[in-house]
């Protein structure tokens, strides 16, 4: 599936014995790859020119033409630092919480369940169920459950497990729950993946060379999972920094919890001005290719096979 | 726990009453059985027959449904396979391919807080003289660099016991000739028990003092490799272990030293040492390879069994010897094995020919021949299940 | 004793928990598909089966305006992305090139972007081009993220085919079409479904890219968006409801005729 995306690219390629007839390949790249400049490389570049854009000198809310304004990053960065902040923080924490969730789950369907494959399929099929159902009505029906007038938080009230006063709705609390859930399948799969493979004669080695449980597990399932690991992180890290769905006024969040994701949103579409939308949306790119960068290759080159 | 010291010689290991069943059938009925300490034991059986589940229940890997396992006389059935003084070298060598080659030989020792490790990996890696290539991954190694490093992984850490679960299984045959001779010698240089499954009866009779024959969760006979050979107990262990012709009759009469048994109307005479089965309706046996061809009706003389005469059926040349079928009328066909001292096959097709051996070679089954038939499974040798169906069709085509 | 049977059942049991707690708002927007709500669809009024004999009556049909506009946008977007998708990933498999690296890293790139970035991107360079914004630009914006990961998919299939099938078709006196279209294609055919599947699904259930490229129309998602702040009418429970079902059973059976099939030859061999 597509979630091995990630792991496909750290794993060495295949040098079968391809032929050589450039023309046929051609033939076959021309279309996709002149598709791929034109709808994905050329707006990364007009991207680039919208983010250095001054207002028109006499033109109307929205009206720009193309300059070198750098205090666009500047102006961008002083303004909303805390949301470039909060994304990532945010972003990290779900993915964190992710991974807890869906590794232990991964592993029951992967290694544990490997006995019953209907089993397996059919929990598999839970796992990605959610996708089945829009992403905006299951982050609603969250919004819902969690709501205050809801029954879970009289109840937590009527306990005294929540304050009388308290909300879960529009927290940081209810958006990186609402990341987590919406991104956990994500997590899930590439485990899944990885564990499945995973030859547990080694696991029967570890035993048999003097490692307990625990122990096989820290020095033997854990570095041979790392390519689930790397690409699950990946895959929920990168959508929850960018979302905006989660922490917006009429889901999730709250006034303190926008993210990157509603501010360029408000930017782009409500405020019109595009210099900052673009400028904010290459400042998100380009932190996350750098993350992205670095712990591929660390995770690539020291823990991967 | 393990503590930190080595077993400094290998020790008795000790099956009594093991039982193990799993969900939907019984991989072992009902075993006993001693290996002593030092010894190179081997445990041979067609796939299927429970060898790999006992080598798995004496590593912890699985627990006995009934009975003990007792390693140098002390109770280990209720330990945890990471607990117990035993290390296995696996069939698929399952080296942990996240590590270089000196962190899987060092794994086990830093599991049991020994202080050098390290050099104490490179000397066992030196063992098997792969020490220069303590830096690489396994990925990197050949088939036999691998298995030796497997071997050198458990040898390392000096277990009272060595289990070895068809660790030649990947190899070619000319690697595994020299990978036999190697287990062999660091045997020898060790002297830890070794506890060897395999499917391959040349590589049990090359390597261990001691093969247990097995087949459907039982021992079918016990001993060194010659006196299996030499003296199969059971028509099981006659065909697993290289190939036999059996006849069965009954016994005619007797005198104090050998029996005479009716073999479509022939008295064959089988010593009665060589024999377990004295009286009643008996199954005896001779080795394709003491069989002599005749081509003229041989004297008789006390001290060869002759029979015939048949026709040669088919003739496969070898290199080192020939093999015939013979058929012969009221009987079946018969394998026989003629060393090649001159130059190619003596008999031709269709030939008629005389059969004899040395009364001293053949033997008689401890097999009831009643149920001689359920207990009779084929063999895995393909070289013997060509010869089989060789003989059907042969038969069949006679029968045309 | 007691303890090696507590941590025996107590993965089973986590994951079991883990897959009810996965399906808690599925199974909320399901119920709430049912309730005799008015305007906005929050608190439980009562049971009915009104909502879902009568989708299209609310708003004068937009509902199922927005889900029609979802369904026409993901099929033109899955039938271009997976033709485009599944030539490269033929051509990255079979074919030695230059520039094959900056090939896979054009490729790898979208999926490693956020959403909002491609969205924007996008829309700054429609705004700039003065293209208006209407289903085209959807359709546009749709295909460039899904071909990505079509070629992923496929790609997989690919890598995983014998070449000495094509060889022996070579071999067998087929021309490179007939080979094509007799061997390679229908090999591969599995894969390319999984893709389109795929292509379609990310298509139909996307938001944020659609939101800075539709202009006026607005998809399934869009129309949940809009109406999130006034309430959802129960219509749009029906719909989900009804897509979430019709997806479900087709997987389930997809699993289960394999796995009978897996036993079958498994039986057999």
């Amino acid at each position: 599936m597509a979630f091995a995306a990630f792991a496909s690219t750290t794993a060495p390629t295949t040098d079968a014995p391809a032929r050589r007839r450039s023309k046929v390949a051609l033939l076959l790249l021309l279309p996709g790859i002149l598709y791929l400049v034109l709808f994905f490389l050329a707006p990364l570049v007009s991207l680039i020119l919208t983010s250095l854009q001054a207002p028109s000198e006499f033109g109307d809310i929205g009206m720009y033409s193309y300059a070198f304004r750098w205090e666009n990053y500047a102006a961008v960065i002083e303004q909303y630092w805390p949301h470039i902040l909060r994304s990532f923080g945010y972003a990290l924490i779900a993915t964190v919480l992710a991974l807890a969730f869906s590794y232990p789950l991964a592993y029951f369907i992967g290694v544990t369940a490997r006995r019953w494959p209907l089993l397996q399929s059919l929990m598999l099929v839970l796992v990605i169920a959610p996708f089945f159902i829009s992403f905006l009505l299951r982050t609603l029906a969250w919004k819902q459950i969690l709501s205050d007038e809801s029954f879970l938080v009289t109840s937590l009230k009527a306990v005294s497990l929540l304050a009388p006063d308290a909300h879960l709705t529009g927290t940081a609390f209810s958006v990186i729950f609402g990341l987590t859930y919406n991104f956990i399948p994500f997590m899930t799969l590439p485990l899944y993946t990885t564990l499945e493979r995973l030859d547990l004669r080694y696991l029967e080695a570890g035993n048999d060379l003097y490692a307990s449980g625990f122990h096989t597990f820290r020095t033997v399932t854990l570095p041979l999972s790392m390519p689930g690991i790397v690409a699950g992180t990946l895959l929920t890290f990168i959508p929850a920094a960018g979302d905006y769905i989660n922490a917006s006024r009429d889901f999730l969040g709250g006034a303190d919890t926008q993210m990157i994701g509603n501010v360029i949103e408000a930017n782009f579409l409500v405020l019109l001005n595009y210099p900052a939308a673009a400028a904010l949306s290459l400042i998100l790119m380009t932190v996350i290719l750098v993350i992205v960068g670095v712990y591929v290759k660390r995770a690539g080159t020291e823990e991967l096979l | 726990m393990v503590t930190g010291a080595f077993a400094d010689r290998g020790a008795d290991l000790e099956l009594v009453g093991i039982q193990k069943r799993f969900p939907g059938f019984t991989a072992i009925e009902h075993l006993d059985l001693v290996i002593p300490a030092g010894s190179f034991f081997a445990l041979l059986g067609p796939s299927g027959c429970g060898k790999t589940t006992t080598l798995r229940l004496v590593a912890g890997l699985e627990e006995p449904t009934d009975g003990r396992i007792l390693i140098g006389g002390k109770d280990v059935t209720t330990q945890k396979a990471y607990q117990r003084p035993v290390n296995t070298v696996f069939q698929s060598y399952a080296l942990f391919p996240h590590m270089t080659v000196l962190e899987n030989v060092a794994f086990g020792l830093r599991r049991r807080k020994i202080t050098d490790a390290r050099s104490l990996a490179h000397e066992a890696l030196r063992l098997v003289e792969l020490d220069h290539l303590a830096a690489r991954r396994p990925g990197q190694l050949s088939g036999g660099q691998q298995q030796r490093v497997a071997l050198a992984r458990a040898i390392v850490n000096r277990p009272a016991l060595l289990l070895l679960d068809e660790p030649l299984g990947a190899l070619d045959l000319k690697l595994r000739r020299q990978m036999q001779l190697e287990l062999k010698s660091i045997q020898e240089d060790v002297g830890l028990t070794f506890l060897h499954v395999t499917h391959d009866q040349e590589e049990a009779m090359t390597m261990a003092d001691t093969i247990a024959v097995m087949n459907k969760g039982r021992i079918e006979q016990l001993g060194a490799p010659e006196q299996l050979y030499d003296l199969p107990k059971t028509a099981f262990v006659a065909n697993f272990l290289g190939q036999s012709n059996l006849f069965t009759g009954p016994v005619l009469g007797e005198t104090s030293t050998s029996i005479t048994v009716d073999v479509a109307g022939r008295g064959i005479v089988v010593p009665k040492a060589r024999s377990h089965r004295h009286a009643g309706d008996v199954t005896i046996g001779v080795r394709p390879e003491k069989l002599t061809l005749h081509r003229e009706n041989p004297v008789a003389d006390s001290s060869h069994n002759v029979m015939g005469p048949g026709r040669v059926r088919d003739v496969s040349f070898t290199g080192v010897s020939t093999q015939y079928l013979v058929a012969v009328p009221g009987i079946g066909t018969l394998v026989v094995f003629e060393q090649n001292r001159s130059f190619g096959p003596v008999e031709g097709e269709g030939d008629e020919v005389w059969l004899t051996w040395n009364v001293e070679h053949g033997f008689g089954l401890d097999d009831d021949p009643a149920d001689w038939e359920t207990k009779f499974v084929a063999d895995t040798s393909t070289k013997s299940i060509a010869a089989q169906r060789r003989a059907t069709l042969v038969t069949e085509l006679e029968e045309a | 004793m007691t303890r090696i049977s507590f941590g025996k059942w107590l993965l089973p049991l986590y994951a079991a928990l883990a897959l009810i707690f996965l399906m808690v708002p599925i199974v909320y927007t399901f119920i709430f598909s049912f309730n005799d709500s008015l305007k906005s669809n929050i608190t439980w009024r009562g049971f009915t089966l009104d909502k879902w004999l009568h989708v299209c009556a609310v708003q004068n049909g937009a509902v199922c305006q927005a889900f029609g506009n979802s369904l026409v946008i993901g099929l033109v977007a899955t039938v271009i992305a997976t033709t485009l998708g599944t030539m490269i990933a033929i051509a990255l498999v079979r074919y030695r090139f230059k520039f094959r690296s900056a090939t896979s890293l054009l490729l790898f790139l979208p999926m490693a972007t956020p959403e909002v970035v491609l969205g924007a991107g996008l829309a700054a360079q429609f705004l700039s081009l003065g293209v208006p914004k209407d289903m085209l630009t959807i359709i546009l914006a749709h295909t460039m993220f899904c071909i990505s990961f079509v070629v992923v998919t496929v790609k997989a299939r690919v890598a995983g085919l014998d070449p000495a099938l094509e060889e022996a078709g070579r071999d067998l006196y087929g021309s490179p079409g007939q080979v094509f279209a007799r061997i390679t294609f229908p090999l591969l055919l599995p894969g390319i479904l999984a893709a389109a599947l795929l292509s379609f699904a990310l298509s139909f259930d996307d938001f944020i890219i659609t939101n800075f490229n539709s202009g006026a129309v607005t998809t399934f998602p869009k129309y949940i968006y809009i109406s999130a702040s006034r309430g959802i009418p129960a219509e749009a429970n029906v719909i989900a409801s009804a897509v979430f079902i019709l997806a479900l059973v087709l997987v389930v059976t997809a699993q289960v005729s394999s796995a009978a099939r897996a036993k079958r030859q498994a039986g057999l061999g």
